[in-house]
């Protein structure tokens, strides 16, 4: 390194000193915990999960702690937990999607009555109402990254309108669960079950914890995922350094379109039917899984993992208190507490850089 | 000797404003340029107008003799020209690695990157690590440490050294010493001369005048959205350049640009 022409106030300050030292000298507990938190921000909702299934293992007993009934958690929150990883993803880039619910019984909507009004084979119906959700999320995708509207007006607007439109679509009408069984069994696939040790699994269920370790896989191993997280971080900076961020924003809208239509096909499965009036809260329960499961709502922090083990927290909770014999309130009540408890969390953790 | 980029003519107008007016700009091979100029001179929307960041409503801009047109500053990034933004492009979340191949990430070899698009972490971070011990930033512990962890001297020397490892053939510096201390600011300095010995000419645009004097070959002098002269720093003092930029004495004639 040449020090030819060093003015006189610099070399006052001595130059023996390494410039660019870090040293972290904060080590108490505390800041253990909230470093590795900061490090694996996942790793709250899976405490709080952990800790939930023991006291309820303990205050119920066997009722509660069999396999059968912590599957049962898992065959109950498959829907939200579907609809949790399209949310993750576009809460990640610092937007929000309140249209996911309304996507998801649009596509289901449209893949039963594709199949009986029109006679589609199924697998047919099934990829329409695939790609009608992409597109929706495409449309919303596209308003926020090339409009550049706010993610929340969007999908206000579009929650509205695709209800709507899925309301007068389908005239109200339900298709029978017995009619799906009888001439398009494809469309309930995703309820088929499968017992293990007195375990019962879904494909649905199956099809959750596998698209959440894709997920997983492709945040945090691709260069696609590290530009989600660079787009929720700072869309600018993204931008400046490289980030095609239109592209990633339009991509995750989609994305997150195609997964809600996957739960409208899971959906089909859990409750038989195709119901145009199902699914209603599916996106208000999306984003509380998301934000118990610690994905920060600002963007660019947290794990998808993280709204897995939110959407079972809430499971366990919802059939905890019921075995209890709770009123179903003590739930909700006990949700909301976890909501603000884990965005006060987030504060902490991202307020101090650990 | 053709200079290695070059604007001729450039207009940029952001209403009825007249941000750069016909403005002329070069830039040598193996040299520092330093431009400086009054706040709201344009000197950042020049350097924007040759990195990609702004499309001039006139003019053209030339690299190595031949016509650009640079519609992003990834098309610029392209072209081997870097830019160091005043807020430094990073995402703080990220680890330093992430932060140094955002946009152009390393995938593994073979199946797991051409099928899964698997990111090779550990060429990636070998690579980080080699750029910022060349740059004598190894005090930085930990290559997977979030850029949010760093002092502001250290994000600046990441921020070079990404320009640096990557930036074949232009380097352009924007205040890179404007946050930093004085300790910080000395070795962030050295970390530009130490690119220039490597052969690449650097735009550096600061109103710290000691250091544009110590570091430039020469000097653009920005004011009311043109190039009103260049200097040499051994020709002038740094009252002089004050007094240009600022309009209180007129440059020699045979200098104007």
């Amino acid at each position: 390194m040449s020090d030819t022409s060093k003015d006189d106030y610099e070399s006052a300050a001595d130059r023996s000193v390494r410039v660019a030292e870090f040293t972290d000298d904060r080590r108490g507990f505390i800041h253990k915990v909230q470093h590795a938190l900061h490090v694996t921000p996942s790793l709250v909702p899976l405490v709080v999960l952990i800790l939930s299934i023991v006291v309820f293992g303990l205050l119920i007993g066997s009722r509660f702690f069999s396999p059968f009934a912590l599957t049962l958690i898992l065959q109950q929150v498959q829907i939200v937990g579907i609809v949790a990883a399209a949310q993750s993803l576009v809460i990640l880039t610092a937007g929000i999607d309140l249209s996911v619910g309304a996507i998801m019984v649009l596509s289901s909507v449209v893949m039963g009555q594709f199949t009986f009004r029109y006679g589609l084979p199924p697998s047919i119906a099934v990829m329409c109402g695939l790609a009608v959700g992409t597109f929706i999320g495409f449309v919303n995708g596209w308003l926020v990254a090339k409009v550049k509207l706010p993610p929340f007006i969007v999908t206000l607007g579009m929650w509205q309108i695709v209800l709507a439109a899925n309301f007068l679509y389908s005239a109200n009408e339900t298709i029978r669960s017995q009619d799906i069984e009888a001439e398009a069994p494809l469309l309930q696939v995703f309820g088929t079950t499968f017992d293990i040790a007195g375990a019962r699994l879904t494909v649905g269920v199956v099809f959750m914890i596998v698209l959440m370790l894709v997920l997983a896989y492709a945040l945090s191993r691709t260069a696609w995922g590290r530009h989600v997280y660079a787009v929720g971080d700072d869309k600018e900076a993204a931008e400046l350094s490289g980030v095609q961020t239109d592209r990633v924003l339009i991509s995750v809208y989609m994305l997150s379109g195609l997964i809600c239509a996957f739960a409208g096909w899971a959906l089909i499965g859990r409750i038989g039917a195709v119901s145009p009036t199902s699914g209603q809260l599916a996106n208000i329960e999306s984003i509380t899984a998301v934000v118990i499961g610690g994905i920060s709502l600002f963007g660019g922090r947290g794990s998808i993992l993280g709204s897995l083990f939110g959407a079972l927290i809430v499971g366990v909770f919802t059939l905890g208190l019921r075995l209890l014999g709770a009123d179903a309130q003590w739930t909700y009540l006990l949700i909301g507490l976890l909501i603000i408890g884990a965005v006060a969390v987030d504060q902490w953790i991202r307020k101090v850089s650990v | 000797m053709e200079p290695i980029l070059a604007g001729k003519n450039l207009v940029k107008r952001y209403g009825r404003v007249v941000a750069l007016d016909h403005c002329d700009f070069e830039l040598y091979p193996g040299e520092i340029l330093a431009v400086i100029g009054d706040n709201g001179a344009g000197k950042s929307t020049l350097i924007k107008a040759v990195s990609g960041a702004v499309i001039p409503d006139d003019g053209e801009v030339t690299l190595e003799g031949k016509k650009v047109h640079f519609t992003s500053p990834l098309h610029a990034r392209e072209h081997g020209i870097e830019t160091v933004y005043q807020q430094l492009a990073m995402s703080p979340a990220l680890s330093i690695a992430d932060n140094m191949f955002m946009g152009r990430e390393l995938r593994k070899p073979g199946w797991r990157g051409t099928y899964l698009r698997m990111l090779d972490r550990t060429r990636m971070e070998q690579f980080a690590r080699e750029k910022l011990n060349d740059l004598g930033l190894a005090t930085i512990q930990n290559i997977n440490q979030a850029v949010e962890t760093l002092s502001g001297g250290q994000r600046q020397g990441v921020a070079v050294a990404r320009a640096a490892a990557f930036g074949s053939k232009v380097i352009i510096l924007d205040e890179p010493t404007a946050a930093l201390g004085v300790k910080e600011s000395r070795r962030v300095l050295e970390l530009i001369q130490d690119v220039r010995g490597r052969g690449i000419p650097i735009v550096l645009i600061s109103h710290n005048m000691p250091h544009v004097f110590e570091l430039a070959d020469r000097i653009h002098v920005h004011r009311l959205g043109k190039r009103l002269c260049v200097i040499k720093p051994g020709d002038f003092t740094m009252s002089d350049a004050v007094a240009f930029m600022t309009g209180a004495k007129e440059p020699p004639a045979e200098l104007a640009a």
